[in-house]
Parts: structure tokens; C-alpha cells; sequence
């Protein structure tokens, strides 16, 4: 290749590691990375940094809605009370359940089962697509009780949990559904990109692009998946269980 | 330890002319769908220059309508309209994204012994969201841009205007997921892909400083998004999040704006304090003097960059014991940058010391920086913030610190490493007389507003006619200004003028430390023919200058 | 007030200065002290952490110097004396209402006598404004829906800027005032001169004790413990013990706070059946309201009658305005 008298002989005399030759290695090794290993090291990483800044964007918001949590409690539950619980613990439910399918398509992938892989697969998008479908349900139910915020919001004369004769303030029951709907808005918002994601995982599946020697996209494609289940998780008692008692 | 005996290459004609990343391939396509992360540094380039000259214009403006006292020059409105977009331009457009855009694309593979960053696509792609931001934000800004000043702060942003907030609210929110992707990329790439024998104690500071960089876009960055979806969502559909008529707050939108934008200040400095360790590395041919403490000290001042934001709230009506506590940690958080100062200057001693343009830089870096955070500590100080808050005197420290540092840095930065990113030198005389005019006219232009802030003269004031005792100290500031938009210009003329007719560049014309001289100058696509593996420790100017016992000259 | 923020000022500008000089003589002697020679080569120094220790401890300590210095300061600027003299401030796009606790109105004007502690109560209508007075060395942010407060203590008779110092729209450099600071004798001339800019109407607190009829609060809030709200003599500055356990003190936030969101706190031992009033009553009305319910408790404690004493204005300055 170079002569060593010439430009690259500020590194002739450095030892090396051995020079990548093409055609030894794996398929899916981009070209910039040392080995498969780092690739997949790399991309893990890189995952985990995204969904830390994920943990960061939400957290905004969560933050927000403590400190009005704290503020107004009793609106805040009046509010939590009419949005539906059993519904919510059915999404929470899914969710789980999906969370599960997506472990086993990562073992699938891992170990070379592609039917399960595909199938695993199919089924977290068809739960995710469940709740979705549970969520609209809620979104469509808020907005025929005319809880949505903006012009047509009403909350008159809904009484606080636990406090006999007060009424909720309808201005902080409107912060209460503002949040509910931007934090639940935007999860969803990252379920629907998570199904984009699994689309394509299963078209990348269906090519039988996955092995036991390369499946990090499985991988990485389900921490994505696990962390927006674990947003979930935080949501549901958030917003759902304020004050509520079995 | 064996180690190459790099020599200093005769300048050989064919150096440019071999294959490197810039003649590889042709084609605007070639460009646009690149993955190396040395093109896709020069299209930031190309980029965020664009938006210092819009930023810059703005400020022109601004200057030139605070001459007179009244509100001669544009109307009140307009004059609202221009600070806002000069600080929206120049901070998320070209403070935030410039040195690691450009310089950090550029050098963090290289200095760390990689073909390319981890991931090469998400590094277009961070590109790609920049001009679509950049894109959102000019047309905003012709279409009637925003007026609440870069600090958008409710209920006027919310509730009371009627400019464009949306808009440019979105604009910022695509840019900062550039951001957030760029950051992503050095801390994996940093983690990753060191090549054998570069480990963390033998990075250069330049590497430490952009990783402390990336873990505050990262972190950070996400703030800022959410709190702009708030603001966006509170003014299309009048939710009452911060509008107290609705029950909302209005200090929690302060909260949460300072909460990334304390860390973004750090964000622009700290790369280019990177940068100022390379450089007096460099030229005073020695190792920077405590290098553990100057490389620790970037991740303390990260982290501790995360604990102070409501210093910017001490009158604003938060409680007297968050006041307290955020000064204290204030004060906490300046110790670093005064470590890493004495440190520079500590190196200087018993050095070999060469004043070429890029030291010219650093040396302006260490004067201006120092002003700079030295009235960071009176703006610390509850009982003075209290006067000054609002008013030019904070202007002015923050000027000196973005422009007196960063962007001093950066322009040194630029310098030294032309020759590597063109294969040309840049004309040496010219670049002392541009770092001399710099200098000058910086000075003129700010520390006047030190003085106008402790007289009282507030900030975002398009009309001063009641107190005409100001002019003549704006006067003096917009007089700077001129002439330091002449010592911008003049880079921008002579770099544009190597490319063509500079002196071919050796790989190494610095005889300077580091992996990425060890290249051609342009490098090749990969950077490097094999993986090094590094057995030396940073900034080995001992090594480098051993065998000479003359001063090693600098090719010319 | 001021001559102590320019004490520390002075002190850090000295610091600054000498270490500024250190830096810069250390550069500028060592750029030519050791400035490249033929056959000299650098000195690698790896560093000294003594070294590093000392100069990171020795200016903490500086730091920690200015701190309490500025907290000190910070401190008394925020805590304005007992007995100052109340001004409610009202801003709004763009500009300053002023009223004094005997009734003068003053538009982005406002007189005092000299040597009085004088306190700001303030709020916006709309936008966050910011209240400074550069020759008194004070600013503070005005929120709406909420008081902040400020005070000052004028030494010299003068006329004094007052600017906003939060940018508020358009006419935010237009938002200037001016402080008139008055010997004695000039200012309770003035004030019963029937010069001010905004007009007189009596002391706030009679006003405040207007609105309180005509919004029908008086029903509740009977002077006996029979009505359906607090009785509110003494009510204010003492502690108030809410149903949820919480006991807060009933500050100006407090009754504000009662009047538009009045869920928010419950005292212990009634019913939330108060109304709110938000939408139904200006910042001004709120002003008034405020200063009523004060009025109740330092005539509670002067063991005066429930109507509020109303003190001939001619004696005001020399009486000192807390009596309403």
C-alpha cells in the first residue's frame, strides 16, 4: 500500500494491530469498527445513552406534574378519579405482556428460533397496537365528557376524594388533564414509533437477517420497547391512583 | 517504549493532490449523502458560519440603533425582534453546535486512533436536523420572527405575544436533537472505539473536554425540548401550565428553561477550553502542566453545571434559602474553571514558547476567560446580583466568556488545525494582525457594558432617551463592534483564500502531539492505513523535540 | 443600603483586579521569559498536586468570603424592617401603579419622605415586569398572581430612575419611572396636595373595607365566631392552623391567595365553601382587600373598633403610615 518514505511513515515505525483484510469478515460489520464485538458494543451504548436522554425528557415533565401534584392534590384526585383505572390496569397489563414477547424474540434471535422470533414479534405489535386502541378508547371518553383542556373543558362540581362538600377548581383540574394528556400524548407518540421500529425488525426477521452472531438490532430494538413499557409503569399509578383506595 | 521518530516532512507537491477525503470523490451527492465524519464537519462548517454572519448582522443592528439613545434607527418592536434573534441564532445555531460540529466531527476520531465516529449515518443525520432547524428559524425569522428575547419566558411567551413562538420554539427543538444525537455519538465513540493502547489517562484534553460536553447535551438538551412542547401546547391550546390566570406558574417555566440552559453555557466553553490545552501544549512544546486535574475538572464542571441553574432566578422570586444555596454552589462551580486556568499558565512556565496565530488566540482566551469568569463571581454574589442582574453588566460577562472564550478558542482552534483540514496554510501575518484586531476590538465593545450595567442601564432596552448618560459608553461598544466584525472577517477571507492559493500544508507542520498529525494533511477517508496502537503517553513534545537540539523550526 | 452592595463590589473589584494582574503578569512574563531559543528545550513538568490543592483551596476560601458577604447583603434586602411604610404596586404593560396605604395614586411616579423605610407589595397584571431602582441598588422581579416584595430606605432627597428590568414587550424600555424623594415637611405637603398623578381616594384600607361589603364577604366573615368563614381581626401575620394539618402564617400571599383560589388552604375547622373570586375582583381591589385585612389586625391589637381607624392624612408621614 503506502510507500513507508512517504506520508505514512510517521507510523512506520509504530507497532499495529493486524490490518483489516476484507473478505474474513461477518456480513453485517460496518466498515468503520474494528470487529463485530465493538460494532455491537457500540450500538448497546448507544441505546442506553439514547434512552437517558428518553429518562431526561419525560423526567421534565414529570417533574411538572409533582410540583402541581403537591400544589393541588385534592383536584388533582378529583381528576384522577375520572379517568378509568381498569382500563389504565389493562393497558399496564398489555404492556407487561409485551414486554415479555420481547424478550422472548430477543432469546429467539439468539438462538437461531426464527418462528418464534417472527411470531415473538408479531405479538408485541399486536399488544402494542392493543393499547393503543385502549388508549383511544380513554382519549375518546375524555373528550365526550368534555375533559379535554382548551375551549369546551368543563369540570364544575366534582366533588374531592375524601373531602366532603369541597369541590374541585376547574382551572387546576385543567392542569390535571393537561399533563395527563402531554405525557400520556407523547408515550404513545413513542409507542407509534416503536412500532415502526418492530416493523421493521420483522421484515429484517423475515429476510432471516437475524443470527445467533448478529441480532443487535433485536436487542437494542428491545430496550427501546422495555424503557417505553417502564414510562408506562410510572404513568399509570401517577396518573390513574391518586388517592384511590381498593 | 519504541516510538516512531516522526520527522518533519519536506514539503512534497503531491501531498494534496494523493488521494484524501476531499478528492475522493466529487459531486454535490457525494457531500450530502457522506458518512465521513471530516465532510460532514466541513458542512457544519459551511452551516454554522452562515448563521454566525446572520447572528452577527443582528447584532450590527443592534449597535448601530444603541448609538443614539432614542429609537431612532427601528421601532421598538423591531429592536425586540433583533436581540431575540440574535441570541436564538448565535446561541443554537452557532455557539452550542460550532466546536463540536466542526472541530469535535473533525479530530475525535482521529485523536483517538478511529476510522470514524461510532455511528456515521446519526452524524449526517445530526447534520441533516441542524439545517432543518436552520431552515424553520430563517423562515420564521422573515415570516416576522419572535420578540420575547432568547429566554421565551411565560405568560409573555405563552399568553401575550403574538410572534412566531411556536415556530422558532420548534426550529430550536429540531436543532437540539442534533445536538443530543452529536453528543450520543462521542460519548459511544469515546467509550468505544479508542484504538489499542489509547487509554483515558493518555486522551488528549481536548477529548476529555468534548466528552464532559456530550454528557451535558445529552442530559440537558432533553430539558429544553420538553419545556418548548409546554410552551407550544400552553399557546395552541391554552392550557394554564404557566399562566398564573389559569392557575398555572410562571417561575416553574423559568425553572425549567435554566435547568438546560445553565448547562448549555457550558456546553459552548468547554470544547473550546479543549481546545486552549492543545494549543499551549503545543506551543510551549510541553505536556499541560496537571493534566489529571485539567481533565477532571471538565466532568467536575458538567456535573456541577447541572446544580446551579437558578442562579439566574435570584430575584425572580424564589425563596431566600434556594438563593443561598444556589450561590454556594456557584461558587463551587467556578473553582474548576480558575484550576484550569492557573494550570494553562502553569504550563507556560519553563516552556518552549512560540507565539504563532493559534498561541496569539490562546493567549487572548486566557485574558478574556478570566475577565470573564472573574465577574461570573460578582454575578455569584446574591447581595450584587441583585443591582446587576438585567442590565449590561451581564451582558457583558457573558459575552466575554462566549465570545472572549469560545469563540476564541474556536477561531484558534480553526487555525491550528487548517492545515490538517485543508492540506494548506493559512498566511501567518494575516492571522496575527486578524487575533490582534479580534482582541482589540472585543474589548472595546464589551467592557463598556460592564460599566453601563453597574450605572443601572437595563438589558433589551431599544430606547434609552431618559438617560442620555449612557451614550457615550455605547458609543465606545458599537465602535468595538465594527472593528470586531472586521478581525471575523478577515479569516473568513484568507481561509477562503488558502484552499486556493495557500502553502501546500506538511502532515505535521506543528511538529505538534497527537494521532491525528500522525495522518497526511488532508487525511484519507479512513484516516488512518492501520489501527495505531498507542504506546505513549499525551502530549509527548519530549519525545517529539529530543532529537533536535535546535529548536525544531516550524516549516513555513 | 446601597453603600453596603458597593462595599462588596469595591472588594471584589480589587480581587478581581489582583488576580486578573497575577494571571496576566504570570502569562505575559512567562510568554517572554521562556520564549523558544535555539537549543533550549521545554521542561516537562508533570504538575504538583500541592500546588493544585492550594490553589483550588486558597480561592474557595476567597469564594466563600464573597458568598456570606453577598448573602448578608442579600438578606436585609430581603427582609424589609417592621414598620415600613407599604406601597402597593400594581404593573402592567407598560407601566407603574403606584398606591400609597392612605390612597394616593401615583402613575410610574412615586414620592416618599426621606430616612422612611418604605416597602413595595407588588404584582403584574399581565407579565412579569421587574422593579429597579438603580440608586437604591434593589430590583425584584413582579409575577403575576403573586406578591413580591421589595424596600428600600431613602438617605437623600432626590429624584431617582425607575426602570423595568424584566423584558415585558414592546414598550419595555418606555416602562420608566421616577422615584421623588422628599425632606419631611415637601412630603406632607405633597401628599395632602392633591398632586399626585393618579388621583387620591382615601386610605386603601377604607377602599379595601368598600369592596369587602360590596363582595358580599362581610355574610361569612363576621367579626364573631358564628360565620361561615374565619374571623378575620387579628388574622393577619398570625399563624393559621388548615385542615390538612398544615399551619401557615397569613402573609399578603396568603389573603390573596384565599380570595382567588380560596380550596387551596382550608382552615381547620370549616367547611370549603368559600367562592372563588378570580375573574371578579382587580389587582387593585385585591390591593385594597389586603390592606383592610391588615387593618383588622393592628386595630385588634390597638384594641380599637372593627372599622378600620382612619388616620387624618396631615399625620400620616409623621405617624407612620402602618397605622391604617
Amino acid at each position: 500500500m503506502s510507500d513507508s518514505s512517504t506520508s505514512n511513515s510517521s507510523l512506520a515505525g509504530l507497532q499495529h494491530s493486524e490490518p483489516l483484510g476484507h473478505g474474513k469478515h461477518h456480513p453485517e460489520l460496518l466498515h468503520h469498527f474494528a470487529d463485530v464485538q465493538q460494532q455491537r458494543n457500540s450500538a448497546s451504548l448507544g441505546m442506553w445513552v439514547f434512552l437517558a436522554t428518553e429518562v431526561m425528557f419525560f423526567g421534565g415533565l414529570f417533574c411538572a406534574y409533582l410540583i402541581y401534584r403537591l400544589a393541588y392534590f385534592g383536584d388533582f384526585a378529583a381528576a384522577s378519579k375520572s379517568i378509568d383505572a381498569t382500563l389504565g390496569a389493562t393497558n399496564t397489563a398489555v404492556l407487561i405482556c409485551s414486554s415479555l414477547t420481547v424478550v422472548l424474540a430477543v432469546w429467539a434471535a439468539e438462538t437461531a428460533r426464527r418462528t418464534l422470533l417472527i411470531g415473538s414479534l408479531i405479538l408485541t405489535m399486536l399488544l402494542g397496537l392493543a393499547f393503543l386502541g385502549i388508549k383511544g378508547k380513554e382519549y375518546k371518553d375524555k373528550f365526550d365528557e368534555h375533559h379535554v383542556p382548551g375551549a369546551s373543558f368543563s369540570f364544575e362540581n366534582v366533588p374531592v376524594p375524601g373531602h366532603p362538600g369541597q369541590y374541585a377548581n376547574p382551572q387546576h383540574a385543567e392542569i390535571f388533564f393537561a399533563l395527563y394528556f402531554v405525557m400520556t400524548g407523547l408515550h404513545a407518540l413513542h409507542m407509534v414509533i416503536g412500532l415502526g421500529i418492530f416493523t421493521w425488525l420483522l421484515i429484517m426477521a423475515w429476510k432471516g437477517r437475524f443470527t445467533p452472531q448478529y441480532n443487535t438490532p433485536v436487542e437494542i430494538g428491545g430496550l427501546y420497547w422495555h424503557f417505553v413499557d417502564l414510562i408506562w409503569i410510572y404513568l399509570f399509578p401517577l396518573l390513574y391512583l391518586i388517592d384511590r383506595h381498593l | 517504549m519504541s516510538m516512531a521518530t516522526p520527522t518533519i516532512q519536506p514539503v512534497v507537491r503531491e501531498n494534496y493532490e494523493r488521494e484524501n477525503y476531499l478528492n475522493k470523490h466529487y459531486g454535490v451527492g457525494s457531500w450530502l449523502l457522506t458518512t465521513d465524519h471530516k465532510r460532514i464537519a466541513l458542512l457544519y462548517l459551511v452551516s454554522i458560519t452562515f448563521f454566525f454572519f446572520i447572528g452577527g448582522f443582528f447584532a450590527l443592528l443592534i449597535r448601530l440603533e444603541l448609538l443614539t439613545p432614542a429609537s431612532d434607527l427601528v421601532q421598538a418592536d423591531t429592536y425586540n425582534k433583533l436581540f431575540t434573534m440574535h441570541g436564538m441564532v448565535m446561541i443554537f445555531f452557532f455557539l452550542v453546535p460550532s466546536i463540536p460540529a466542526v472541530l469535535g466531527n473533525f479530530l475525535v476520531p482521529m485523536m483517538i486512533g478511529a476510522k470514524d465516529l461510532a455511528f456515521p449515518r446519526i452524524n449526517l443525520l445530526s447534520w441533516y436536523l441542524y439545517i432543518i432547524g436552520g431552515v424553520m428559524m430563517l423562515h420564521c425569522m422573515l415570516t416576522g420572527g419572535v420578540d420575547t428575547g432568547w429566554t421565551f419566558y411565560a405568560p409573555f411567551s405563552t399568553a401575550f405575544t403574538n410572534t412566531k413562538i411556536i415556530e422558532a420554539g420548534l426550529a430550536i427543538f429540531v436543532a437540539g436533537f442534533s445536538s443530543i444525537l452529536t453528543g450520543l455519538n462521542f460519548v459511544v465513540t469515546i467509550h468505544r472505539m479508542r484504538a489499542p493502547g489509547m487509554t483515558w489517562s493518555r486522551l488528549p484534553l481536548f477529548i476529555w473536554a468534548h466528552y464532559a460536553t456530550s454528557i451535558i447535551q445529552i442530559l440537558g438538551t432533553p430539558v429544553i425540548a420538553i419545556t418548548i412542547v409546554l410552551v407550544a401546547a400552553e399557546r395552541a391550546l391554552h392550557l394554564g401550565i404557566f399562566d398564573p390566570k389559569l392557575g398555572g406558574d410562571p417561575l416553574l417555566f423559568q425553572h425549567l428553561f435554566w435547568f438546560y440552559s445553565h448547562p448549555a453555557v457550558y456546553i459552548m466553553i468547554l470544547p473550546s477550553m479543549g481546545i486552549i490545552s492543545e494549543i499551549i501544549a503545543c506551543y510551549s512544546r510541553k505536556r499541560i502542566f496537571g493534566y489529571s486535574f485539567v481533565a477532571f475538572s471538565s466532568i467536575a464542571i458538567a456535573v456541577f453545571g447541572f446544580l446551579v441553574w437558578a442562579h439566574h432566578m435570584f430575584v425572580a422570586g424564589i425563596s431566600v434559602y434556594a438563593a443561598l444555596l444556589f450561590s454556594l454552589l456557584s461558587y463551587a462551580v467556578a473553582v474548576p474553571s480558575a484550576v484550569k486556568v492557573f494550570n494553562w499558565t502553569a504550563t507556560l512556565y519553563k516552556g518552549s514558547i512560540h507565539y504563532d496565530a493559534p498561541m496569539l488566540y490562546a493567549f487572548g482566551f486566557l485574558g478574556l476567560f478570566t475577565i470573564g469568569g472573574l465577574t461570573g463571581l460578582f454575578l455569584a454574589a446574591l447581595g450584587i446580583d441583585v443591582h446587576v442582574t438585567d442590565t449590561y453588566f451581564v451582558v457583558a460577562h457573558f459575552h466575554y466568556i462566549m465570545v472572549g472564550g469560545a469563540v476564541m478558542g474556536y477561531l484558534g482552534g480553526m487555525h491550528f488545525w487548517w492545515p490538517k483540514i485543508s492540506g494548506r496554510l493559512y498566511p501567518e501575518g494575516w492571522a496575527k494582525l486578524a487575533a490582534l484586531i479580534v482582541f482589540i476590538g472585543f474589548n472595546l465593545t464589551f467592557f463598556p457594558q460592564f460599566l453601563l450595567g453597574y450605572m443601572g442601564m437595563p438589558r433589551r432596552y431599544a430606547d434609552y432617551s431618559h438617560m442620555p448618560e449612557f451614550q457615550i459608553l455605547n458609543v465606545f461598544s458599537t465602535a468595538g463592534a465594527t472593528i470586531l466584525g472586521v478581525g471575523y472577517l478577515l479569516p473568513m477571507i484568507y481561509f477562503l483564500w488558502s484552499m486556493r492559493y495557500g502553502k501546500p500544508a506538511p502532515d505535521n507542520p506543528w511538529n505538534a502531539a497527537g494521532l491525528e498529525w500522525m495522518t497526511p494533511s488532508p487525511p484519507t477517508t479512513f484516516n488512518f492505513e492501520q489501527e495505531p496502537v498507542v504506546t505513549w503517553e499525551a502530549y509527548n513534545y519530549d519525545e517529539l523535540d529530543a532529537p533536535h537540539k535546535q529548536e525544531v523550526p516550524v516549516v513555513r | 443600603m446601597a453603600g453596603n452592595v458597593d462595599a462588596l463590589y469595591i472588594f471584589l473589584i480589587i480581587v478581581s483586579g489582583l488576580m486578573t494582574l497575577l494571571i496576566f503578569t504570570a502569562v505575559v512574563y512567562f510568554a517572554a521569559r521562556y520564549r523558544h531559543r535555539r537549543g533550549v528545550l521545554a521542561e516537562q513538568i508533570e504538575g504538583s498536586t500541592p500546588l493544585e490543592l492550594t490553589w483550588s483551596i486558597i480561592p474557595l476560601g476567597v469564594f466563600m468570603v464573597i458568598f456570606i458577604w453577598g448573602a448578608v447583603v442579600y438578606f436585609k434586602e430581603r427582609t424589609p424592617p417592621r414598620d415600613s411604610t407599604e406601597i402597593y404596586v400594581v404593573a402592567k404593560q407598560w407601566m407603574w401603579k403606584l398606591e400609597h396605604a392612605e390612597g394616593q395614586r401615583e402613575i410610574n411616579e412615586l414620592h416618599v419622605p426621606v430616612d422612611r423605610d418604605v416597602k413595595m407589595i407588588m404584582t403584574s397584571q399581565d407579565v412579569i415586569h421587574s422593579f429597579y431602582i438603580p440608586a437604591f441598588r434593589i430590583k425584584q422581579d413582579v409575577v403575576p398572581g403573586r406578591y413580591t416584595v421589595a424596600w428600600f430606605r431613602a438617605t437623600k432627597p432626590g429624584t431617582y430612575h425607575l426602570f423595568c428590568a424584566e423584558y415585558c414587550g414592546t414598550q419595555h424600555s418606555g416602562m420608566i419611572g421616577s422615584i421623588v424623594v422628599m425632606p419631611p415637611a415637601q412630603y406632607e405637603a405633597w401628599m395632602t396636595g392633591g398632586t399626585m398623578t393618579g388621583g387620591t381616594s382615601g386610605p386603601l384600607s377604607v377602599t379595601g373595607e368598600k369592596v369587602f361589603a360590596e363582595l358580599g364577604c362581610v355574610t361569612c366573615h363576621r367579626s364573631d365566631a358564628q360565620g361561615r368563614g374565619p374571623n378575620l381581626q387579628g388574622l393577619f401575620g398570625a399563624p393559621v392552623k388548615l385542615e390538612d394539618g398544615r399551619t401557615v402564617i397569613a402573609d399578603e400571599n396568603y389573603v390573596r391567595e384565599s380570595i382567588l383560589d380560596p380550596g387551596a388552604k382550608i382552615v381547620a375547622g370549616f367547611k370549603p365553601v368559600m367562592p372563588t373570586f378570580q375573574g371578579l375582583v382587580s389587582e387593585e381591589q385585591l390591593n385594597a382587600l389586603v390592606a383592610y385585612v391588615k387593618s383588622l389586625s393592628k386595630s385588634a391589637s390597638a384594641g380599637a373598633s372593627s372599622a378600620a381607624a382612619t388616620p387624618p392624612s396631615t399625620n400620616a408621614p409623621t405617624q407612620g403610615s402602618q397605622v391604617q
